[in-house]
């Protein structure tokens, strides 16, 4: 980033990468460390508020939550669940990799999450367009057919796609930045004494990995040893 | 250009300074509006829907672009890093993309006002907003979301900052008041504005893309629509008075010459007041069919929050107690802080009374409170401030006899616009009517009249901070005799803001025996 760098001395705690405001290395990362959590904190905070409307109606219209929970593709969703783990699993290592400055392995990890990750949102996109095809879209061409109380089995995909769309461009945006972190771990820009950027996107992928860990069940296994089982 | 791309916080600072001006000059103008509106009976200035739009631009303007960047985006950005003796916040980069951010809402916002506004009131209430209103509520509703964002990232700043910035010796307990009002007003931030903006993203959803959540046509719950927003707009109101508070710790500490009476308890009240916020916004459901028993139970919880605020009231009491109090014009709106916040507050406790807030909901009682608070407190606190730390950010005094007399001016002005509308709604006027009965004539002018003073109130300090900059005369490092670290710098700071970091080895307020040098 800085164009000078060529000047200061190598060694830990002049390290190039330290910006001016910064007494030292540690005090750099530490920052940035914190500032990655407090951020996860407000990305809470953002899905709480689909979260509480889903409970809030899922209470109050339970049957039409199962009902219209069991139109979604229960094997598809799974498997997208196993991918999006896979990926949270090259993340990790990943991150592991940076930490031991082996570059190649990093890029290879990297561009396995990145694969991993579209993947699930190729998935994603053929569930959408399922939906769509079926008329599960909530809007005036909406219907649900075999629904329990369909007036309200609405709710239920409004949340559905308010839910996992929002998620969805969160994977958006982390791919986007998988993209410029690969270009700049190939280019060498990460050593084992910092690749704080590769740390702390790996808490951030984690955390969309965890949100889809609660999103899959309440979505997708309301109802699937009940009655309306399918 | 140096300024658009800086990421000295200082800088950014004075960005926002003047952005957030040109913001108060627009919500005054329609309040300008409003009350020619009211001025007399028949509301023949103005057709109903018309004024419809003056109040919601009004509202949406002050609060969300005025109010609650006014004090942290300006003077805590500016004096955060100052405080605690570093060199800039923690993500300087950052700091200048939420000014960014803050435009870009900024911008839909005139998007909305050129094109012809929106009618739905701030509060954005469904079904109207999502399926019925004229207005233009996606672009309005963007425009927030958007500016939350740049909330969000200037209170993460601020957190990080505090936690990891602060220079040798600094431990929390020697940290000014200010800084620990503005650590709270960050955890309202960033716990608070994710959920409007997702609340507001919802909206658009339903109202552009029939994707329903509130609208019982689609199966929805208005109610729920109220929740989501109360439980940030509610601690909002925090966003706004609790750095103005800790202005004014600042100011009645530096003028009486004293530490401020119970530390602790200030610090720590201004954390209860932000946890507390939480859990109160049940309190503007009270007819809204919530249930008695949740109703009770918010009753009590928002009396809660007046221990604390009263802990603070009393504290800044008992520090002018016995000290050396210097009528400057900072502490002459820190004086009147106390006593206009006192009102609000007191009247705080009216609404959150559950029997005496079916009476009084909607009415002008529940508008003279809530601008007791965000005009009498937070913009009282906003100006005294500016008053207290213009010669530190600029290096440039202002005239005290004009200061004086405007900061009168306004606290006169302020009164009798705002008075009045608690006898109103005591005797039941409504908010949000574009005509009224005869009778409540004679207030309604009152009001009126008041606002054409507080206008003029309003208007001397930016004639004569202006002027300052050009003729002022030059500021010394510490004009006042003041305690904190932000003064042991030049006027104005240097880039780097100090030579060499500090090295802090007392506690904060600690003010030197020798005679205080009067300058102002």
């Amino acid at each position: 980033m800085d164009s000078d760098t060529a000047v200061v001395p190598h060694g830990v705690e002049t390290h190039h990468t330290l910006k001016h405001h910064f007494e030292n290395a540690e005090q750099q990362k530490d920052a940035s460390t914190v500032g990655m959590w407090v951020f996860l904190v407000t990305e809470i905070m953002f899905f709480g508020g689909l979260f509480l409307a889903y409970f809030a109606y899922r209470q109050a219209y339970p049957a039409a939550f199962a009902s219209a929970s069991n139109k979604t593709n229960l094997w598809i969703g799974a498997v997208n669940t196993t991918v999006l783990i896979c990926s949270s699993l090259t993340m990790a290592l990943g991150v592991n990799a940076a930490a031991l400055g082996k570059r190649g392995l990093l890029i290879l990890f990297l561009v396995l999450t990145l694969l991993l990750g579209s993947v699930f949102l190729g998935v994603k996109a053929y569930e959408y367009h399922d939906k769509w095809v079926h008329h599960e879209v909530p809007g005036e061409h909406f219907e649900c057919e075999g629904c329990t109380d369909a007036g309200h089995a609405s709710l239920f995909f409004s949340l559905y796609f308010g839910m996992t769309g929002l998620h969805a461009t969160h994977m958006i945006v982390g791919a986007g930045i998988l993209l410029v972190l690969i270009f700049q771990a190939y280019k060498g820009k990460f050593t084992p004494e910092w690749h704080t950027p590769i740390e702390l996107f790996g808490l951030y992928w984690h955390f969309v990995d965890i949100v889809w860990i609660f999103l899959f069940p309440l979505l997708y296994l309301i109802d699937r040893s009940g009655p309306g089982a399918s | 250009m140096s300024w658009l791309l800086t990421e000295d916080h200082k800088r950014i600072a004075l960005l926002y300074l003047i952005v957030v001006t040109i913001f108060f000059g627009i919500g005054g103008m329609f309040a300008v509006f409003i009350r020619l509106q009211l001025s007399e009976p028949t509301g023949a200035m103005f057709d109903s829907n018309t004024y419809n739009k003056m109040f919601t631009m009004h509202g949406i303007v002050m609060v969300f672009f005025f109010l609650l960047p006014s004090i942290p985006a300006t003077l805590g950005n500016f004096l955060i890093p100052l405080m605690i003796g570093a060199k800039d916040l923690a993500f300087p980069r950052i700091n200048l993309l939420s000014w960014y951010i803050y435009i870009v809402g900024g911008l839909f916002t005139f998007y909305v006002l050129l094109s012809g506004g929106v009618d739905t009131g701030w509060t954005f209430y469904t079904p109207f907003s999502s399926s019925y209103s004229n207005g233009y509520v996606i672009a309005a509703g963007l425009g927030i979301f958007i500016n939350g964002f740049s909330g969000i990232l200037t209170g993460l700043n601020f957190i990080v900052t505090i936690h990891r910035m602060r220079a040798p010796g600094m431990t929390w307990f020697r940290m000014p008041l200010f800084v620990w009002a503005h650590y709270a007003t960050s955890m309202i931030m960033i716990l608070g504005t994710p959920v409007i903006a997702v609340t507001l993203f919802l909206l658009v959803l339903e109202r552009g893309l029939h994707i329903g959540f509130f609208d019982p046509a689609y199966g929805g719950d208005p109610v729920l629509f109220q929740h989501l927003f109360w439980f940030y707009s509610h601690p909002a109101v925090y966003i706004m008075i609790l750095p103005s508070m800790g202005v004014v710790t600042e100011i009645i500490s530096t003028f009486s010459s004293k530490k401020p009476f119970g530390y602790t308890f200030i610090a720590f009240s201004s954390v209860a007041i932000a946890v507390f916020g939480f859990l109160v916004w049940g309190h503007h459901l009270f007819v809204s069919s919530q249930s008695v028993y949740a109703g009770m139970v918010f009753s009590v919880l928002s009396y809660i929050v007046a221990i604390p605020s009263a802990i603070k009231v009393f504290n800044w009491t008992a520090t002018m107690y016995k000290g050396q109090v210097r009528l400057t014009t900072p502490m002459l709106y820190g004086i009147g802080f106390i006593g206009l916040f006192t009102v609000g507050g007191l009247t705080g406790l009216f609404l959150a009374c559950l029997g005496m807030d079916v009476h009084l909901t909607d009415t002008y009682f529940v508008i003279a409170h809530f601008h007791y608070v965000m005009v009498g407190g937070a913009i009282m606190g906003y100006l005294g401030g500016l008053h207290f730390w213009w010669p530190k950010m600029f290096g440039k005094m202002y005239p005290a006899g004009w200061s004086k007399v405007s900061a009168i001016i306004i606290f006169v002005g302020f009164n009798l616009t705002f008075f009045p509308q608690f006898l109103l709604g005591y005797m039941g006027m409504p908010r949000r009517y574009a005509a009224y009965p005869v009778e409540f004539q004679t207030l309604n002018v009152l009001s009126s009249a008041g606002a054409s003073i507080l206008g003029l109130g309003y208007l001397i300090p930016l004639v004569y901070f202006m002027w300052s900059l050009k003729y002022g005369p030059p500021a010394p490092a510490n004009p006042w005799g003041a305690s904190g670290l932000e003064w042991k710098t030049a006027s104005p700071p240097p880039t780097q803001n100090f030579e060499i970091t500090p090295v802090v080895t007392t506690d904060a307020y600690e003010y030197s025996t020798e005679e205080v040098v009067e300058v102002g």
